[in-house]
C-alpha cells in the first residue's frame, strides 16, 4: 500500500456495551487506504465490518458503542480526536457511505432530488445558489443514470436498483475523498448488482475517490479491489494485494476455507465444502487464536497464544502461528 | 385530490343515515309512550290519543323515520319533548360551549405532548425521559373528576385565582382545560414518544447522519414527519371523543355543554333531542376522520400515489 495512504487505521478497537454483555465487535484493526485505491473487506456476517464502517464516521449507536482504543487519521486528522460539530463536516462531504439495504436508506417521506439537494446544502462550501444546486441534483442523477426529470418523485416509486442509484448520488454529490459501501448490492438481484457495481466503479475512477468495499461476496473482490482484507471475529486475519489473495500461495486457514467453499466449474462437486462451526461469538471470544476451534491446523500454541502479524517482503499480511517459524517465537 | 375529498363527503351521507336509522329504531324501543311523557300521567285518554295523531305517532315506522329526515335535511330536528323549543337551538347553543371546552384541550394536549414526547424519545432512559415517563402514568391515572375536584379546592378555594364553576370567560375554562386535557396529554406523550424511537432506528435517519446532518436537522427534518403518521390518528380520534362527550367535565365544573345535554335528554327520554345530539355527534366525527385521512395523504406521499394509482387503474 502507498506511503501516502488517505486513510490510516491504527489498533481500532471497538465495543458495544450492553445491560447483559460486553460484545468486542472490532479488535485492533489496523489498515490503511491509498487514494484512488480500493480496498475490500471480506468476512462472514458478524466479523465486525459494518462496526468498523460506522467507527470511521463515529456513526456508532449512541451509549452502546464505544471506540475502546485506537486511531483514525484521514488526511493527516485523527478523527477520533475531532469535536462532533468538525466531524460532521467530514460525514457526507469528505466521507460518505452507501448502506446495505437502499430500501430503507431513503427517507420515504422526501422527494429524491430534496434527498440529493440537502448533502450539498449541508455541505455548501462554494456557496452554491439555489439554482446551481438544482443543477448539481440533475447532473448527479444523469451520472448515475436516472432521468433527472425524475427526482420530484418519492422513494416508493423507484425499484431497488434504482433507489440504490440515488443513495450513490447522494454519497457522491460532494465527490468525498473515501466512499465506504457496506455491502452495496446484497439486497439487489444479480443482474442489477452488476450494472451498479460497474457504475460505481466507473464513477469512482472518474471523480478520483477511494474505496472501502465490504462485501462477503469474493467475486466483487476480484472485479473491484486493489487490496483486500480479510477479517474473522473482529480482527484482520490477512490482508495484502489482490493478486496476492486470489493467486498467492500462502493463506490464513480462515481465507483458505473461504476460497474452498466457493464451489468450482471446473470441477465435479457433489456438496458445498462450508467451513466448519460457527463464527466466533464475539461476546465470548475464544482465547488465543479467535479461529482456533474451526482450525484445521489448530496447535496447543493456537489455543492460549494470540498470533502475531506476519508481513512477507511484498506487504502480504498474515495473522497465524503457522508462519511464525521464520525468525520469531 | 378535490376528488377524494368529495368522493369521501358522498361517503358520509349513508354512514350519517346509517346512524340516524339505528338511533330512531333504538327509541322507538324503548319502553314508555311519549305523548304520556310530553302531557303527564293525568292526562285524559283523549288528550293522549289527539297528540298521538298530531305528533304523527300512530303512522308507520317507516314514514315517521322519513319525514324525520326530510324535516332535518331542512334544519327542522323537532321540538324538544321536554322544553317544547326547536331542538336545533338547544343544540347550538350548547355545541358551542363544548367545542370551546374539546378545541382548548386538544390545543394544550398538542401544544405540550408532542414536543415532550419528542424530547423524551430523543433523550431516551435519561432523567428527562424518566420524569415524562411517571408523569404521564401519574397523568393517565387520574379519574378527571377527581382531578377536577382538586384542582378547585387548590385554585378556587385555597388560592382564589380562578373561578371554581364554569362561566363564559377564559378564565372559567382554565380549570376544565387542564383537567380534560391530562389524560389525553399522557396518551399523546407515550404515543410521540414511541413512534420517534422506531423511526429514530431505521436506516434513513442513520444515513442522514451519515450525509453530516446535525441532531436537529435529523430529528426535525428527518424523523418527525415520519413519526407523525399514528401521531394524527390518535390527535384526531381523541378530539372527537372530546367534541362527542364531556360528560364528567361538564358536570365537574358545572359547564352547560352537549355532555351534560344527552344525559338531561336520556334520562327524561326527550327522543328528539337525543336524536339530533347522536347525528351531530356523528356528523362532526365523520369529518374530524375525513380531515385525519386527508392530512394522512399530505404527510406520506405514499398513500397520495396509493389513491391515484387506484384511480388511474380504473379508468
Amino acid at each position: 500500500m502507498s506511503e501516502k495512504a488517505l486513510l490510516e487505521v491504527k489498533d481500532l478497537s471497538v465495543e458495544y456495551h450492553t445491560d447483559e454483555m460486553t460484545v468486542k465487535a472490532v479488535n485492533g484493526v489496523s489498515l490503511s487506504v491509498g487514494r484512488g485505491q480500493t480496498l475490500g473487506l471480506v468476512g462472514e456476517t458478524g466479523a465486525g465490518k459494518t462496526t468498523l464502517a460506522l467507527s470511521l464516521l463515529r456513526l456508532l449507536p449512541k451509549g452502546i458503542g464505544k471506540i475502546t482504543s485506537g486511531a483514525i487519521n484521514f488526511e493527516g486528522a485523527n478523527l477520533l480526536s475531532l469535536r462532533e460539530a468538525d466531524m460532521r463536516a467530514y460525514r457526507g462531504r469528505l466521507l460518505s457511505m452507501i448502506f446495505q439495504d437502499p430500501m430503507t436508506s431513503l427517507n420515504p417521506v422526501i422527494p429524491v432530488g430534496r434527498q440529493v439537494a440537502e448533502v450539498l446544502e449541508l455541505h455548501n462550501d462554494k456557496k452554491l445558489t439555489k439554482q446551481q444546486i438544482e443543477a448539481r441534483v440533475d447532473d448527479m442523477f444523469r451520472m448515475v443514470g436516472i432521468p433527472p426529470e425524475r427526482k420530484n418523485e418519492y422513494p416508493h416509486q423507484f425499484s431497488g436498483g434504482m433507489k440504490q442509484r440515488v443513495v450513490i448520488a447522494i454519497s457522491l454529490a460532494c465527490e468525498p475523498e473515501l466512499l465506504i459501501a457496506d455491502e452495496p448490492t446484497t439486497a439487489l438481484d444479480v443482474t442489477i448488482q452488476a450494472q451498479v457495481l460497474a457504475m460505481m466503479t466507473d464513477l469512482k475512477e472518474k471523480l478520483g475517490t477511494s474505496m472501502i468495499m465490504i462485501t462477503h461476496d469474493l467475486g466483487i473482490v476480484a472485479e473491484t479491489c486493489d487490496s483486500v482484507a480479510v477479517m474473522y471475529a473482529g480482527e484482520i486475519v490477512e490482508m495484502g494485494t489482490v493478486e496476492a489473495l486470489f493467486e498467492g500461495d500462502t493463506h490464513h486457514p480462515y481465507t483458505e476455507g473461504l476460497f474452498g467453499s466457493i464451489p468450482r466449474l471446473d470441477v465435479e462437486t457433489e456438496r458445498l465444502r462450508p467451513i466448519d462451526g460457527m463464527i466466533a461469538d464475539p461476546s465470548d471470544l475464544p482465547g488465543g487464536c479467535s479461529f482456533h476451534p474451526r482450525c484445521p491446523y489448530c496447535t496447543e500454541r493456537c489455543k492460549t497464544e494470540h498470533p502475531q502479524a506476519h508481513l512477507d517482503a511484498r506487504g502480504h499480511m498474515i495473522r497465524c502461528h503457522r508462519f511464525d517459524k521464520e525468525g520469531e517465537a | 385530490m378535490a376528488r377524494y375529498i368529495l368522493k369521501r363527503l358522498l361517503l358520509m351521507i349513508p354512514v350519517v343515515l346509517g346512524i340516524s336509522l339505528l338511533v330512531f329504531s333504538m327509541m322507538e324501543l324503548s319502553p314508555g309512550d311519549p305523548a304520556q311523557i310530553i302531557l303527564g300521567m293525568r292526562a285524559t285518554p283523549e288528550a293522549l290519543e289527539n297528540l298521538r295523531e298530531e305528533m304523527g305517532l300512530n303512522q308507520p315506522f317507516w314514514t315517521r323515520y322519513f319525514n324525520y329526515i326530510v324535516n332535518a335535511l331542512q334544519g327542522d330536528f323537532g321540538t324538544s319533548w321536554r322544553t317544547n323549543l326547536p331542538v336545533l337551538n338547544e343544540i347550538v347553543a350548547r355545541l358551542l360551549t363544548t367545542v370551546r371546552l374539546a378545541l382548548g384541550a386538544m390545543v394544550l394536549v398538542v401544544a405540550i405532548g408532542i414536543p415532550v414526547g419528542i424530547l423524551s424519545a430523543v433523550k431516551q432512559y435519561s432523567l428527562l425521559d424518566n420524569v415524562t415517563l411517571t408523569g404521564a402514568l401519574i397523568l393517565s391515572s387520574m379519574p378527571a373528576f377527581w382531578l377536577g375536584t382538586l384542582l378547585i379546592l387548590l385554585f378556587a378555594l385555597q388560592l382564589s385565582w380562578l373561578p371554581a364553576m364554569g362561566n363564559n370567560e377564559i378564565s372559567g375554562y382554565i380549570l376544565p382545560w387542564i383537567t380534560l386535557a391530562a389524560s389525553y396529554l399522557a396518551t399523546l406523550v407515550r404515543m410521540t414518544r414511541s413512534s420517534m424511537l422506531e423511526v429514530i432506528r431505521a436506516d434513513y435517519i442513520k444515513m442522514a447522519r451519515a450525509k453530516g446532518a446535525n441532531e436537529r436537522q435529523v430529528i426535525l427534518r428527518h424523523a418527525l414527519r415520519n413519526a407523525l403518521l399514528p401521531i394524527v390518528t390518535i390527535v384526531g380520534m381523541n378530539f372527537a371523543a372530546l367534541l362527542g362527550g364531556t360528560v364528567i367535565i361538564e358536570q365537574v365544573f358545572m359547564l352547560n355543554g352537549l355532555g351534560s345535554l344527552a344525559i338531561t335528554s336520556v334520562r327524561q327520554l326527550d327522543v328528539p333531542m337525543v336524536m339530533a345530539e347522536v347525528l351531530f355527534i356523528a356528523l362532526i366525527t365523520s369529518i374530524i376522520n375525513l380531515v385525519v385521512d386527508v392530512l394522512y395523504v399530505y404527510i406520506d406521499p405514499r398513500l397520495k400515489s396509493q389513491y391515484v394509482m387506484a384511480r388511474k387503474a380504473r379508468s
